[in-house]
């Protein structure tokens, strides 16, 4: 079982794929480390040698960000934009999309799920 | 789009004299501007501005952080209050 970063690789999954599990890496990054550790992306997670395996660990412990460090740092950012009270970090304050997407309607990502104001009834004649 | 880095950040010429001859002079005083589309230099910090939002001029404190962000992200220009509530 080959365990980077705190997370258990999947272990029938190809290198390249199986290094994507963690969070901050993605297919380029883990190609990326995969050259520079002089592994072929094709070999799956469980045939990673013991010394593979240390070169990849070391590898991602010097170089990338990852996990709890990368999640903490994206929640920096975010609150720095909120304490300065830009327009960027009062979207983030609102729950509302910050990239200038339109909310007339979607957006539910942002909003969460669909909060129905009752309508009024037709007035009867 | 991003701007082009090669360019250097965009300041009005004017803006950008009024606040250094003010950091000569050391004097502080609210810098009325419609220029929205300045970027904050760290020269700017500590300032107070009267950004235009359209409609009045809102007073925008500078601070460290803000260094980057253009006047215009701190003067928003839509007032939005939450729908009106249903009268009986």
């Amino acid at each position: 079982m080959a365990r980077i970063a705190g997370i258990d690789l999947p272990k029938n999954k190809r290198g390249e794929i199986g290094l994507t599990y963690i969070y901050g890496i993605g297919r380029s990054t883990a190609q990326r480390i995969l050259n520079e550790a002089g592994i072929s992306y094709d070999v799956k997670v469980e045939e990673w040698t013991d010394d593979q395996l240390a070169t990849i660990r070391t590898l991602i412990n010097d170089e990338i960000k990852v996990e709890g460090a990368l999640r903490s740092e994206v929640q920096l950012n975010i609150k720095r934009l909120m304490d300065i009270g830009c327009y960027r970090g009062l979207r983030h304050r609102k729950g509302l999309p910050v990239r200038g997407q339109r909310t007339k309607n979607n957006s539910r990502t942002r909003k969460g799920k669909r909060k129905t104001v009752a309508n009024k009834k037709k007035a009867t004649k | 789009m991003a701007r082009s880095i090669k360019k250097g950040p965009y300041i009005d010429h004017n803006l950008e004299r009024k606040v250094l001859s003010m950091n000569e002079t050391s004097k502080k005083s609210v810098v009325k501007t419609w220029s929205r589309r300045s970027m904050i230099s760290p020269d700017f910090v500590g300032h107070t501005f009267a950004v235009h939002n359209g409609n009045k001029f809102i007073p925008v404190y500078v601070t460290e952080n803000m260094v980057g962000h253009k006047l215009g992200e701190f003067a928003p220009t839509r007032t939005f209050r939450g729908h009106s509530e249903k009268k009986r």
